[in-house]
């Protein structure tokens, strides 16, 4: 029963002499490993170059502050819910009276911690975060020699003040290429 | 006592010493560096790199992997024999070493007022010598395999001995075909008769073609090389080997491959002798120094054709090996030497 039009027949034919030989096969078969010393090569002298990421590419978490620095995650709790691995704990705190530059909102997170040994990178905390709080960004997750150093804390995940270092939290915010193609425009 | 030390010819000895020491330590060199042109061949080929990162160029690579086999742990399993586990792989390096002793490396030097050949001995018989330490050869991987103590490297051992003797068979009768032309088994001889008269590839080319492929199992290489191949028994018969005796078992295989390229381009391809050039014309030292580095252009061109059939065939099953040893090779060269007899006898008569 032929289940398709595109079937071809196996080819069943005794070898020719020519075929027997091998030598005459191996000899064409060495001239294209040959040829391949000569083509460009498929790999990169990493880590002077680097192949570029997507922009959607699952990698360390950061969490975001806004224009005048003040931090966006609140401690709802809903990354840390929404996290398969339970990679995510946090302790919230109320923002005093004379903290308001530094919080946006009254509840805010005193200790934020993302293990990542634990995390798998899905991405599903960045989903469910309501206050546009926790992405994740292009680096890979770099090697440690202790299981407690893997636990990144608030001081490795939050980006930088944009009063502090406007090139830091810039970058952060992937605005540097807009930043340059502006200078490049006012120049 | 004083008569015999005064009658011993000092300078000879010396020289003799210090020429050996000199061939086992480029012996050495080279087979180290073959393995790093093993990876960047390798790479090349498949559109990769190869190791560039010890040293310019990844050129240090080797001297790491030594060093890398030096550090790991000697383990010697429980039940194995301990005289013959250490045996198997030292007696593979010897007689990868002990080959390197009848090939003519250049012409005569004169220097101090004596000449100096650059040839360690120049046995009569110099090519059955040759074959009669590549055959003990076989006992290295046989001893080590079964010293392992372990039944799978028992049985890769046993396919490799087997697929080296029986293509020594081949090999023998292609060099009896190349004797009946040369009249002589000398190396030294076959080599000056190839700077007289026409390679003996050109007289030779199907004798040439089944020593080649004899060459190739003799080493265990490509397509021939199911005895230690990763895939098919992890480690074949070195599998219980670790650290320096595995690094000799791996060395004595590069080392015997570049002996099998100075026997084949000494046989086959002049030898130490340069092609469309008359030495005589040139200083003697300078004639012997061109034609050792046309010997090694000749030996790398060949280290590299190794190289280049092992990245491009596929190896062989078992019994397609066996197969081609005594059904195809065989009959071939038998026929080759019959053919060679018949125009010997015609031609010169």
């Amino acid at each position: 029963m032929q289940l398709t039009s595109k079937a071809k027949p196996v080819d069943r034919r005794p070898m020719s002499i020519w075929e027997k030989m091998y030598i005459p096969a191996i000899a064409k078969g060495m001239g294209i490993t040959f040829s391949h010393i000569f083509k460009k090569k498929a790999t990169i002298n990493y880590p002077e170059e680097k192949r570029p990421f997507s922009p959607v590419f699952r990698g360390l978490h950061i969490l975001n502050r806004d224009e005048e620095g003040r931090e966006n995650c609140t401690a709802c709790g809903l990354c840390a819910v929404a996290c398969p691995a339970e990679a995510i704990t946090m302790d919230a705190a109320e923002r005093l009276p004379g903290e308001e530059h530094l919080y946006r909102e009254e509840k805010y997170a005193a200790k934020y911690e993302i293990n990542m040994l634990r995390c798998i990178f899905c991405g599903l905390c960045e989903e469910a975060c309501p206050k546009d709080a926790i992405y994740l960004t292009e680096t890979f997750a770099p090697a440690n020699y202790s299981r407690q150093s893997f636990i990144y804390g608030k001081d490795n995940l939050v980006i930088p003040h944009p009063k502090n270092d406007p090139e830091g939290f810039a970058k952060a915010k992937g605005l540097v290429e807009e930043r340059k193609a502006k200078a490049k425009q006012e120049n | 006592m004083n008569t015999i030390l005064l009658q011993v010819d000092w300078a000879f000895v010396l020289e003799k010493f210090l020429f050996i020491g000199f061939i086992i330590s480029i012996s050495l060199v080279i087979a180290m560096y073959t393995t790093y042109m093993e990876r960047k061949v390798a790479a090349v080929m498949q559109d990769r790199r190869g190791p560039n990162r010890a040293g310019p160029f990844g050129l240090l690579q080797p001297m790491a992997d030594g060093l890398k086999l030096f550090f790991k742990e000697e383990i010697i399993p429980a039940f194995s024999n301990k005289f013959l586990f250490i045996l198997g792989p030292s007696l593979a390096m010897i007689t990868a070493m002990l080959t390197s002793a009848v090939i003519p490396w250049g012409d005569k030097m004169e220097a101090f007022g004596r000449t100096i050949s650059l040839q360690i001995t120049d046995v009569n018989i110099g090519i059955l010598y040759v074959f009669g330490v590549v055959s003990l050869g076989v006992y290295g991987i046989m001893i080590g395999a079964w010293a392992s103590n372990n039944k799978f490297s028992l049985l890769g051992g046993l396919r490799a001995a087997s697929q080296m003797i029986s293509y020594e068979l081949a090999m023998g009768l292609a060099l009896i075909a190349l004797i009946m032309y040369t009249g002589t088994p000398s190396l030294k001889e076959m080599v000056q008769l190839q700077q007289q008269g026409y390679w003996n590839v050109l007289i030779q080319p199907v004798g040439f073609l089944v020593f080649l492929v004899c060459a190739f199992a003799e080493c265990n290489r490509t397509p021939f090389d199911l005895a230690e191949a990763e895939n098919e028994l992890i480690g074949g018969y070195t599998s219980e080997y670790s650290s320096m005796k595995l690094g000799f078992y791996l060395f004595a295989e590069y080392i015997n491959m570049f002996i099998s390229s100075a026997i084949i381009a000494t046989l086959y391809f002049g030898g130490y002798d340069i092609p469309f050039v008359d030495e005589s014309t040139l200083n003697v030292n300078l004639a012997a120094g061109l034609g050792a580095l046309a010997l090694f252009a000749k030996i790398l061109f060949f280290i590299f054709v190794f190289m280049w059939v092992r990245w491009t065939i596929p190896r062989f099953r078992y019994d397609q090996l066996m197969n081609l040893g005594w059904k195809g090779l065989i009959p071939i060269a038998l026929v080759n030497m019959l053919i060679t007899a018949a125009l010997i006898l015609f031609l010169n008569k």
